[in-house]
């Protein structure tokens, strides 16, 4: 029999082997589930993550798409790694995400450039701007609106959960669904495009210089958003690993008990951490939708914030190996679009994918916290 | 201008109650889950992939009975890679949950390419005969789809079993302390695996309920969050089956409500209308875990904690 010992600490080694070996079985695994569909596995795999990057014919194209997916991925997993390892489960990125994008297209708009812009609510003019475009502060404005929607609605969970004892996980996810229909009501309401002849969407705000994100460097796919991931990032690991903040972020999630004792007060660490990592999620959504989205619609959200969960967890809740998650993550999406065109694998196949990898990271982390022993039968 | 006296009483209970059934058979389950100690947060992902697979043998095999049997099934494998990496490979139960939900929406979406669009085959009702023809009783009681009586019977069936069984103590037990269930030489694991089984086996089929008779059709995502409102509901219900049976009912109302609302023309934008149930549920979930109602809340005293037999 094997038997199972606990390490009084976890593995180092193992700590940072099992992402690598998650991977490796989720390929495995992924090629037979590409194999049961009728698709040449080796071709699949290699079509995921090598040609987006090295083929003649496609890299051209997909590398700087890296940058704009893994962007959003990393700025809102290094939020969620902060509270992940406090114990406090904000799941309800996507909708921090969402409200992010609002906001902040809801501000853009309300500047663009084409006479008076009516800001209204269920019909009724709230109020009303003169277009002033290229004014300097209007990026910058936007982005604030991006940071505080988010912040806002990470803030409905927190505070429920300090005032009323309420599970931040249930109520933040269920604020996703209910962001959902937000957006739409937006995209087809009030954010929609006066002179889109009736259909869903809002107007372009690629086409507004004064508030649009677009590449900082043609060609790479780096974006305001993509510098400010790496800024979260650098935030991220000072935090956690260089400050008194993140010891206590620590402390609560290992031991709660001895966090108390130490004067941690549990009720500011959640609005902290739920606040951050909403806040995250919103900058990532309004960079977003000025920049590669160029719009809300009513799909604008694709998953980015419960992928970003996977991303946390693969980079260890650690923000550089989370750089290399998202990096990663991003090219199976780029890649998995990639299989889409050329062998005509099915867009759930690369959700699959990475719901086994998270999978297989899980199961393989027990060998960062336990020793497998041969277990003697011992003397009564 | 809306017209309310186009809402007719009697329409609205009947329906509440097919709008409940599905929630309710995943919460019963989940119920059981939680009462073992175990926290599954994958009920979404469960009653997706038990969506799916119910449609998907109910249409190739024409019949409806077989598909709720294959989603119960489709529902408890799932639930099983859970019990696998929970309980003997200790992973932490939120993140698999999670997983476990993200993994079920997409396989779910890969398996029912191709069902969109389809119409699986009716579920009869059960015919009651002249019961039927009661006035205002017939239609709330007797004109239902087995599945709603199903539902039912499984949560008195889980009462009395919590209650009066020997083995819904022993699970009652593991789930207080397992430690000292442990230590009375009962099996922590093989307790909690088999009910985290049954947890999938509800969800699976609340999910085939929902493709099979309440919409019935498969779309991709279809679920729209009723795994999620399932596990509020097991804390609204504080654990009790009964309450989870109230409180599947009211949420259901509710629902209904803003269905019946929205098609009797109110001037509130779907969108809005839509927000309901998901507003509801966290009011409720307000509601419930504050003041007074919290130390009646008695959760079970090992909820989410991993379970790691020293020696």
């Amino acid at each position: 029999m094997l038997r199972l010992e606990r390490r009084p600490q976890p593995s180092r080694v193992w700590v940072w082997a099992t992402p690598v070996l998650a991977v490796c079985l989720t390929m495995i695994a992924g090629g037979i589930l590409f194999a049961i569909l009728g698709k040449d596995p080796v071709a699949a795999i290699r079509m995921i993550f090598w040609d987006p990057l090295f083929s003649q014919q496609f890299a051209a194209f997909s590398r700087p798409q890296l940058l704009v997916k893994a962007g959003p991925l990393i700025l809102i997993a290094v939020g969620l790694a902060i509270g992940f390892r406090a114990g406090i489960w904000n799941i309800g990125a996507e909708g921090q995400y969402i409200i992010g994008a609002l906001c902040a297209a809801a501000v853009a708009l309300a500047f663009f450039p084409s006479g008076p812009a009516d800001v209204r609510l269920f019909g009724t003019v709230l109020f009303s701007f003169d277009a002033a475009p290229s004014r300097w502060w209007l990026f910058p404005l936007t982005i604030v609106a991006g940071a505080a929607g988010g912040f806002l609605w990470a803030m409905i969970p927190a505070i429920l959960k300090t005032r009323f004892n309420t599970n931040e996980i249930l109520v933040s996810l269920l604020l996703v669904y209910v962001a959902e229909k937000l957006l739409a009501a937006a995209s087809v309401g009030w954010l929609r495009n006066p002179q889109g002849a009736g259909f869903p969407g809002s107007r372009n705000l690629s086409q507004f210089p004064a508030v649009a994100n677009p590449e900082i460097l043609p060609g790479t796919g780096m974006h305001w958003g993509v510098a400010i991931a790496f800024v979260a990032v650098i935030f991220g690991y000072v935090l956690l690993h260089r400050h008194m903040l993140g010891f206590h972020v620590q402390l609560a999630g290992q031991a709660p008990r001895a966090a108390r004792f130490a004067g941690v007060a549990p009720a500011r660490l959640v609005v902290f951490c739920l606040g951050i990592s909403g806040l995250l999620a919103g900058l990532a959504g309004m960079f977003e939708v000025t920049g590669p989205a160029r719009m809300i619609t009513i799909d604008f959200n694709v998953g980015y914030g419960f992928t970003a969960i996977i991303v946390a967890f693969l980079g260890r809740l650690h923000p550089v190996g989370i750089v290399l998650a998202g990096l990663l993550m991003a090219l199976t999406y780029i890649g998995g679009e990639l299989a889409q065109f050329m062998l005509g694998l099915p867009s759930a196949a690369i959700q699959v994918f990475q719901g086994m990898l998270l999978f297989f990271l899980l199961a393989l982390d027990m060998l960062s916290n336990y020793r497998i022993r041969l277990a003697y039968r011992e003397a009564a | 201008m809306m017209d309310l006296s186009s809402i007719n009483p009697v329409v609205l209970v009947a329906a509440l109650m097919v709008a409940a059934t599905p929630i309710l058979l995943a919460a019963i389950g989940e119920l059981v889950v939680e009462k073992a100690g175990v926290l599954n947060l994958g009920v979404e992902g469960m009653m997706i992939t038990g969506a799916v697979t119910g449609f998907a043998f109910a249409v190739t095999s024409g019949n409806p009975y077989l598909g709720m049997v294959a989603a119960a099934t489709g529902g408890a494998l799932l639930a099983l890679i859970f019990a696998l990496l929970t309980q003997y490979l200790m992973a932490n139960q939120v993140a698999t949950g999670l997983a476990l939900t993200l993994f079920g929406l997409g396989f779910s979406a890969l398996l029912g390419q191709g069902y969109s669009g389809v119409s699986p085959p009716r579920t009869p009702r059960l015919d009651f005969g002249w019961l039927a023809e009661i006035p205002v009783l017939g239609p709330i009681v007797f004109r239902h789809d087995p599945l709603v009586y199903v539902s039912i019977i499984i949560v008195a069936a889980v009462w009395w079993f919590l209650r009066y069984s020997r083995a819904g103590r022993i699970l009652r037990a593991v789930g207080e302390n397992h430690d000292a269930a442990h230590a009375l030489g009962y099996r922590v694991r093989m307790v909690r695996v088999a009910a985290i089984a049954f947890g999938g086996a509800c969800a699976g089929l609340g999910g085939a309920y929902l493709s099979l008779i309440r919409v019935p059709q498969w779309t991709e995502g279809m679920t729209a969050g009723a795994g999620w409102i399932a596990l509020a509901l097991v804390v609204f219900a504080s654990w009790r089956p009964w309450r989870a049976l109230l409180g599947a009912y009211l949420f259901g109302g509710i629902v209904t409500l803003q269905l019946t609302l929205q098609a009797a023309g109110w001037r509130i934008p779907v969108e809005y209308l839509a927000m309901a149930p998901y507003l509801v549920t966290i009011v409720v979930l307000v509601v419930i875990s504050s003041g007074r109602a919290r130390r009646t809340l008695a959760a079970p005293g090992s909820l989410g904690r991993p379970f790691h037999a020293a020696g």
